[in-house]
């Protein structure tokens, strides 16, 4: 038998099918997943994987790529490759463009872009409302038969409560999922970090915990009513943890993801008026941070998504309160969430399960697996590995990381997109 | 003891060094008392005061402090420069910093701004004038000249602050100065003009202004803007703000004899503070100012590499009478050849 790609010897890890073993993996010339196990045959390609693992390429459900209308800052091309050097073969982009993703124009040519671009699944998250204003409902039937795979305002919460219980019950009707960015704005209005002891040593305005967890527990009631798949963005705080967990536990369908700056890093980071370490929610505190990683311990937080946020380095040159909000996620997700299995808080299977198949089956994605058949989207990575963060050396077009000159453990060897290697040996294969 | 390369704030002073600073600011006094106030500490040296916000005091002080020196001195308020077309905050600082002065003189409504800018800016000495609800440590450097005036020293004592403590640069870096020099702060404002976890620098925290007066040393009186009032509902009325916090003589008197009133200034008459305190025996407002101009030359001649010269000014102060007579003469002949 020849196939036309094999790859051998890795740690296999394919959480949606529970396996766990080194073996080898092999790929057809339809670029699909023809075999795991052990292959004993002819092949046009091969992969060499030993002490590393090999897993389904990986999925993020949340990030920006800033095309349309912002392209200094990122495009689909640049942010595709950003992906693929971070092991990230499908991502869901957030609706904040300009024009906004609240038109089946936009959402089509953003899907034709990715496509064109050929290295990485692009998936639009549809706007809730028009113009992202908070005010209208966005055409979602229609949004999502052009290619949404969810629906949210990010950048900007749905602050009106009657906006949100009516975008509540009507995605829920067609089985849209609606995504928030849970934030307060009468809380947290003029704020730049997280309120606490750090931001009243900076003499910086901050935004108080409370701006995202009482909107998340409104949310939680207006869902509750409109039996809704309600999702929260970036979950940081303690509370929003406990309120999700208690909704969960009600049986309601109610889900949340984390990213990985605020289940590694606290507001500590921001000492010094680090603007890269400036985000919304922002970075808060130690306790906060202990109770995201028991939310992704005990699986109340089903993913782990950046928030990959590119900004142009102008966005950013000014002083923390007026620097744009965001950091860059996708090159530095896997080895920040490796920390995760190191400290014992996940296996690796749990780990990667929350950036392969449980974004997919929150989302209805196909991807996230090595099932037989399934496109061979496949990461392979040495968990062991360090390297240092050099900003200036990110594929993104955003330099804006919080890791800059820090040591990373865990790095992307390889990325293949349908069975074609887009990803090596520290090279985008466009 | 550490040179300084740039003045941020109190946060990065060693005691020594902020004592250094209140010492030589002390020696400074008297030249701003001669009848002709110039020294050539500074002379040939530029400084740039660059002021992105409204200020008068402490703009002024800053001017006359360096030209007293016998630096020269430019002064740049946002409403004249660049920034009104567009420039970048950091473009202003480059551009500025391109002309070779010694000293960039900063004031600007957002924190951090000194530590972003000399990121940026080489060869140049950056001073806090005031940076959002940061740090203004010379206001506090002057606040200590005038308490050593009367105190000697400030350990021990109980300086009672009051206002809106939670947008104030001036409390912040006395909150930190009161914990590297040992005297203890009692902070006094309703919740919604209190930082979040204030707690944290030491402090004792009140809501009762009549509660905390007892046993204060000196009083503190903040400014309050009404903007609080409307945009951020901080507080119902003037009125009722007048009420709970102004300071007034009972409540004077109720601090113990011999407390000191301080005001950082502009004072709002009728508001924070009652006129006939404002100007009693016991205000020291006025000191505050003109020591303002002390503590600002020796702020720049410590920056300015003006370390030698510096002492020079202090042993100077340590002679006669009649040698400072001397050495106006001598200032004079300097000038008039």
């Amino acid at each position: 038998m020849t196939i036309a790609l094999l790859i051998s010897g890795g740690r296999v890890i394919d959480p949606a099918n529970a396996i766990d073993e080194i073996c080898d993996i092999w790929i057809d010339a339809n670029g699909s997943i023809a075999g795991i196990g052990s292959f004993d045959g002819e092949a046009d390609q091969h992969i060499d994987a030993s002490g590393q693992i090999v897993c389904p390429g990986l999925i993020d459900m949340h990030v920006h790529l800033r095309e349309p209308g912002q392209e200094w800052k990122e495009d689909i091309e640049s942010g595709s490759r950003a992906a693929v050097a971070g092991g990230v073969t499908s991502m869901c982009c957030m609706p904040n463009t300009g024009p906004h993703i609240d038109h089946a124009g936009v959402v089509r040519q953003i899907i034709e872009r990715g496509h064109q671009v050929g290295l990485c699944n692009v998936h639009p998250i549809g706007a809730v409302t028009k113009n992202l204003d908070g005010k209208e409902l966005t055409e979602m039937r229609e949004l999502s038969r052009a290619g949404c795979v969810a629906f949210s305002d990010d950048g900007m919460p749905i602050w009106h409560a009657g906006v949100m219980r009516k975008a509540l019950e009507y995605a829920s009707s067609f089985g849209f999922m609606v995504i928030q960015h849970a934030e307060e704005l009468n809380l947290t209005r003029g704020g730049a970090i997280n309120e606490g002891w750090v931001s009243t040593q900076l003499g910086v305005t901050g935004m108080p915990v409370e701006g995202e967890d009482s909107m998340i527990a409104r949310d939680i009631m207006l869902a509750r009513r409109a039996d809704a798949r309600y999702h929260v963005a970036h979950i940081s705080s303690q509370g929003g943890v406990a309120l999700i967990r208690a909704a969960q536990a009600e049986g309601l369908n109610v889900t949340t993801e984390a990213a990985p700056h605020h289940f590694a890093l606290t507001e500590e980071e921001v000492l010094g008026f680090n603007v890269d370490a400036k985000m919304s929610p922002p970075l808060r505190t130690e306790a906060d941070r202990l109770a995201v990683m028991e939310g992704l311990r005990d699986g109340t937080i089903a993913v782990i998504a950046t928030d990959h946020a590119p900004h142009h380095e102008d966005d950013k040159r000014c002083g923390l309160s007026c620097a744009a909000f965001g950091i860059v996620g996708l090159e530095t997700m896997l080895p920040v969430s490796l920390e995760l299995v190191r400290n014992g808080i996940l296996s690796m299977s749990d780990m990667l399960a929350k950036m392969t198949c449980n974004p997919a089956r929150l989302l209805d994605l196909d991807a996230g697996t090595l099932s037989l058949g399934a496109a061979a989207d496949i990461t392979i990575f040495n968990p062991d590995s360090s390297w240092v963060v050099d900003r200036n050396k990110l594929v993104s077009k955003g330099k804006n990381t919080p890791w800059h000159g820090k040591e990373l453990t865990g790095q992307v060897t390889t990325t293949l997109k349908a069975g074609r290697v887009v990803f090596a040996e520290g090279c985008v294969h466009g | 003891m550490q040179a300084m390369q740039h003045l941020f704030g109190i946060a990065d002073l060693e005691p020594e060094q902020i004592e250094y600073l209140v010492n030589l600011g002390h020696s400074f006094i008297d030249i701003n008392r001669r009848p002709l106030k110039k020294a050539p500490t500074l002379r040939g040296k530029t400084i740039i005061n660059l002021f992105f916000e409204n200020s008068t005091r402490t703009r002024t002080s800053f001017e006359l402090a360096g030209k007293r020196l016998s630096a020269d001195v430019i002064n740049i308020s946002a409403s004249t420069s660049a920034t009104k077309k567009g420039e970048t905050l950091l473009d202003t600082g480059m551009t500025l910093a391109a002309m070779q002065p010694h000293v960039l003189v900063i004031r600007h409504s957002v924190a951090g701004t000194c530590e972003f800018l000399a990121d940026y800016l080489d060869n140049t000495a950056i001073v806090n004038a005031g940076d959002g609800a940061h740090e203004h440590p010379t206001q506090i450097l002057t606040d200590l000249l005038t308490l050593k005036q009367t105190w000697g020293s400030p350990k021990g004592k109980v300086i009672t602050m009051v206002g809106d403590i939670a947008h104030s640069r001036v409390a912040r870096s006395h909150l930190l100065a009161a914990k590297k020099l040992g005297y203890q702060m009692r902070v006094v404002a309703p919740k919604t003009l209190l930082p979040a976890e204030i707690e944290r620098y030491g402090c004792e925290v009140y809501h009762d202004f009549d509660a905390a007066l007892p046993g204060s040393d000196a009083v503190y009186m903040l400014r309050v803007q009404t903007e609080r009032l409307t945009d951020n509902c901080c507080f119902p009325s003037i009125r009722e703000y007048h009420e709970a916090y102004g300071l007034n003589r009972t409540r004077l008197k109720a601090a113990g004899e011999g407390a000191l009133v301080l005001h950082p200034g502009p004072m709002n008459r009728g508001v924070e503070i009652a006129t006939d305190v404002a100007d009693s025996v016991h205000s020291h407002v006025l000191a505050q100012v003109e020591h303002g101009v002390a503590i600002r030359m020796a702020v720049l001649a410590a920056l300015c590499g003006g370390h030698e010269q510096a002492h020079d000014e202090a042993a100077r102060k340590r002679r006669t009478k009649r040698a400072m007579e001397e050495d106006a003469m001598q200032s004079k002949e300097g000038l008039w050849p």
